[in-house]
């Protein structure tokens, strides 16, 4: 039997979420006080739901990783956040975002939730002002926009090349201001090790001081989980050091069905990797886009020259560069959406014209210079230059910078509902943590904008829903509750094994391993014979894992590696998770790309008659297969067509 | 490259510290020196000791989660970047690098080169935003900001709350810090509303943290990896005199 039940509320798309909002059950402030809420994450998601539900007067307990939430990693967001006000005046509306984003996710999105998501986006942009927040502005005072991947019209405001922090900065403030007023009570440094689970209801979470190596169990009427997405479990990708799916894994484990896990997107514009030794992968935004245009060399032998260093991008005229993505895709040019770009830049790399190590292909700026002035392109794009420059060491004002396709994005994630309910009642998930607004392949700007929808928007009323319910739920004691003390021990028993291998290999060289292996086979690119391959190898990986890893130092203290040890103990289990669902999706669409099923060009071919559904997998223990539940995705605001960008 | 390390390390808050010394071989002059750090640590891990605590997440310069004091200066040799941006290209094959913690009272060592930075939450908590909640807010376009002081917001608001204008101070002020926010907001029209009052609050909440006094010697503007101006502390003292006089 599933337990998948949408609940898209009765309608037409554009009147569900006010239906809802209509007749949703509501708390009355004195009895908000009285009912407890866990909000694991201070991203945007996180923050802005802790905040938003503390103002409501719920009494809110935070917890993220970091030292402070102002470091979550929706800080280092740089391009931009979408939202339809048509400011720009260039044919820009709900609807249009909207079919953008479904049409951008290759139709495999909930269509509700993407109208709902396209709907409030206007009040964000209005809240993050309101807050503060440092939009970019035209000497009028109004302000600017620009335009971004799979988009006809400029709806993407943003601050410099910083548009994560400024918001997350927003949202950490009116996090700050609960904190002070007492509805919000911050654990920094501490990290979620499971969810508790009492009667079918989550009901709180177990949590490690990573400071003192304390496990505590925490009590609260509902969960939320805001905890980001799980690209690291390539080990290199644009996520920060600490990103993690264990949040994600736990709660599967529990009981709640993961959706869509093989959806990844790959960001076509990072800086190439270079070393064995390196630790991450650095983004170049996608705003770049915009005035940089994409080449390799038109002929092979331009190419192998440059690699040898026997020429530079500049020596080559205009009529020998192939600006393969101007010619493959008129329409939308350098702006085609991450997938179709990615890919492209894959192809040209294979067939033998990628330039640096073979793997890069040219960013360019000097035609924008030339038009705009040296000036103008620093005060759009100035952070990203010099990051690059301090990284490459080289001068992208004079050479065309170098690029890459990496990791950059999870699609998939816990399955929710309409209300962002888990399968487990009174389990939340928002942000880039749930499965999500974006199909198979999300726009970019459209990740700051679904965060904070989810969290200033979104939550706050269907947490209310959900609480209404819960009045008459008494506060539980965990040091006396047995689901408790059971998943405390847990936790515990968990920690000591890890302690105990006491093996020869360090984590980071099997989580390494690890990423070759889904780089290789549930990357860009993937095949059934792969897949099957990425399986077998990931399995002997964990128990070479749990076989031969060695932890240093002890548990009872600061211990870093003991906390890499765990995060990587659930990548194992989410990449061989990725690899099944990518196995078991016979069709391409959107990030995921399966070589048997493409067109005669190379583009995607989906195949909408046996794959239009929400793939998720319910956990049946650590040495099962996980089962399969379908949830069929319908469309009837928008007619499904083969997604063009010619 | 061959290096000298001589690194702090410290068991826990209340051990007392020391430098330890570790030689790395082959590092290449394309690693950051957070990756320099990694391979110590796995070198380290490999040889059964404890691989060196320090704090890190972005590593692209702007979670403000890297610190160290390396060779006598926050953030490293070079100019307007963190840690995590350092390249090994700013060293030379046989160099010594001394990396310790962040040395200020309200930044206690937590672990090896890992301090305690959540006196900056609370000096923000005391009033380091506007007072608005969610909803009910008027037309992101209503108000009118001019172009010149939207820019200059952004510049106060890009501080990354790393944490090296305290520690290179002499005095261990959090002023580059505080009035970076107070500047921000205070250039808004949405945060001008209740500008002295944040600036009384924020600066009362950083003495009572134990931070010390500005005397004007700069040195925080010089190694701030984010170029934050010390022009916003005096907007702070501006608004920090205008609350004083209302009373
Ligand atoms: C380099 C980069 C640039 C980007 N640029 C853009 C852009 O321009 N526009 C756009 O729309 N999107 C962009 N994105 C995507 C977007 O930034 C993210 O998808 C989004 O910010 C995720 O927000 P979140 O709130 O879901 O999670 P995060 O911001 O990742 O926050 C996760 C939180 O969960 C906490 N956490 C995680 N695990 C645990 C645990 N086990 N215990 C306790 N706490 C935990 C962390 O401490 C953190 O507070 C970018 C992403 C990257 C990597
Ligand atoms: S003002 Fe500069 S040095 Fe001080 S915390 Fe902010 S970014 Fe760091
Ligand atoms: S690790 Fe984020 S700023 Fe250095």
């Amino acid at each position: 039997m599933t337990k998948l039940n949408s609940k898209i509320p009765e309608g037409l798309v554009a009147e569900k979420w006010d239906n809802y909002k209509a007749h949703q059950k509501l708390v009355n402030p004195a009895n908000k006080r009285k009912l407890d809420v866990i909000v694991v994450g201070t991203g945007l998601a996180g923050g802005a739901a802790a905040a938003s539900l503390g103002e409501l007067g719920f009494n809110v307990k935070v917890f993220c990783y970091q030292d402070s939430p102002r470091r979550a990693h929706s800080i280092a967001a740089q391009g931009g956040i979408n939202a339809a006000k048509n400011y720009p005046n260039d044919g820009d509306s709900i609807y249009r975002l909207f079919y953008d984003t479904v049409k951008g996710g290759d139709y495999r999105a909930r269509e509700a939730n993407v109208y709902r998501l396209a709907q409030v986006s206007n009040d964000i942009i209005d809240q993050c002002v309101a807050q503060g927040v440092p939009f970019a502005r035209e000497y009028g005072g109004l302000l600017d926009n620009r335009s971004f991947g799979g988009a006809q019209v400029s709806r993407t405001f943003y601050a410099r090349g910083q548009t994560g922090q400024q918001l997350l900065l927003g949202a950490y403030g009116a996090l700050n201001r609960q904190i002070e007023a007492g509805t919000c009570k911050m654990y920094n440094r501490t990290e979620m090790m499971d969810v508790v689970v009492v009667d079918g209801k989550a009901r709180g979470i177990i949590t490690r001081n990573m400071v003192t190596g304390e496990i505590d169990a925490h009590f609260g009427h509902a969960v939320v989980l805001a905890t980001g997405g799980y690209g690291n479990v390539f080990f290199l990708s644009t996520n920060a050091m600490g990103s993690n799916g264990s949040a994600a894994v736990k709660a599967y484990r529990k009981g709640a069905y993961f959706g869509n896990p093989c959806y990844v997107q790959i960001h076509p514009t990072c800086i190439p990797v270079h070393g064995d030794f390196q630790s991450k992968l650095t983004l170049m935004s996608e705003s770049l886009r915009n005035d940089g245009r994409i080449w390799v060399p038109k002929k092979k032998e331009d190419a192998e020259a440059i690699r040898a260093g026997k020429l530079k991008p500049t020596e080559i005229k205009a009529e020998d560069r192939d600006y393969y993505l101007e010619r493959r895709y008129p329409a939308f040019g350098n702006l085609v959406p991450r997938d179709v770009a990615s890919r492209a830049a894959k192809e040209r790399c294979d067939a033998g014209y990628g330039v640096g190590t073979g793997q890069a292909v040219y960013l360019d700026f000097k035609t924008a210079i030339e038009r705009l002035g040296e000036d103008k392109i620093r005060e759009r794009y100035g952070n990203l230059f010099q990051m690059y420059e301090k990284i490459v060491d080289e001068n992208p004002y004079k050479t065309p910078m170098m690029i890459y396709p990496a990791i950059h994005y999870t699609m998939g994630g816990l399955w929710v509902d309409y209300e962002l309910q888990t399968t487990i009642p009174g389990l939340f998930a928002a942000g880039e943590a749930n499965f999500s607004d974006h199909g198979a392949n999300r726009l970019g700007a459209s990740a700051l904008m679904q965060g904070l929808a989810d969290g200033y928007f979104v939550l706050p009323y269907t947490v209310q829903n959900y609480l209404a319910d819960e009045l008459h739920t008494p506060r539980l004691n965990p040091e006396e509750t047995k689901e408790f003390i059971e998943a405390k021990d847990e936790v515990q028993n968990h920690i000591n094994k890890l302690m105990n291998i006491n093996g020869s290999r360090s984590v980071d060289s099997i989580h390494k391993e690890l990423g070759h292996i889904m780089w290789d086979n549930v990357g860009m690119a993937r095949n059934e014979k792969g897949l099957k391959d990425a399986i077998e190898k990931i399995s002997a990986l964990r128990k070479e894992f749990w076989a031969n890893v060695k932890v240093p130092g002890s548990a009872n203290e600061m211990n870093p590696e003991l906390e890499k040890a765990n995060r990587v103990a659930d990548f194992l289990e989410l990449g061989e998770l990725m690899a099944r669902d990518a196995l078991h999706r016979e069709e391409s669409c959107g990030g995921h790309f399966r070589e048997e099923f493409q067109t005669e060009e190379g583009e995607a071919k989906r195949n909408d008659q046996d794959f239009t559904y929400v793939a998720t997998w319910e956990y049946k223990g650590s040495e099962a297969s996980p089962e399969l539940h379908k949830e069929d995705l319908k469309y009837e605001a928008i007619e499904v067509k083969v997604r063009n960008y010619k | 490259m061959d290096l000298k390390l001589r690194v702090w390390r410290q068991k826990d808050a209340n051990s007392k510290g020391g430098f330890e010394n570790y030689d790395v071989q082959n590092i290449t002059t394309d690693a950051s020196f957070l990756e320099m750090m990694d391979i110590l640590n796995e070198q380290l891990v490999n040889s059964g000791q404890d691989p060196v605590a320090f704090d890190h997440d972005c590593r692209e310069g702007i979670c403000g989660m890297c610190s160290l004091y390396i060779n006598g200066r926050a953030h490293g040799p070079d100019t307007e970047v963190t840690t995590c941006q350092l390249h090994m290209r700013k060293f030379k094959d046989g160099d010594t690098i001394t990396i310790e913690p962040w040395r200020s009272g309200g930044f206690p060592v937590i672990k090896d080169l890992m301090v305690d930075r959540s006196a900056y939450d609370k000096i923000l908590q005391a009033g380091g935003y506007v007072s608005v909640n969610t909803g009910g807010v008027p037309d992101a376009n209503a108000l009118p900001i001019s172009k010149i002081d939207a820019d200059e917001a952004m510049d106060a608001a890009t501080c990354i709350g790393c944490g090296a204008c305290v520690a290179t101070c002499k005095n261990s002020s959090a002023m580059l810090f505080v009035s970076a926010k107070v500047s921000q907001l205070a250039l808004l029209p949405q945060g001008k509303v209740e500008a002295s009052r944040r600036a009384k609050a924020m600066v009362a909440r950083m003495d009572e943290l134990g931070f010390g006094n500005c005397t004007n010697t700069g040195a925080c503007e010089v190694e701030c990896p984010k170029g934050i101006s010390i022009a916003h502390i005096a907007r702070l003292n501006r608004e920090f005199l205008f609350a004083t006089c209302k009373e």
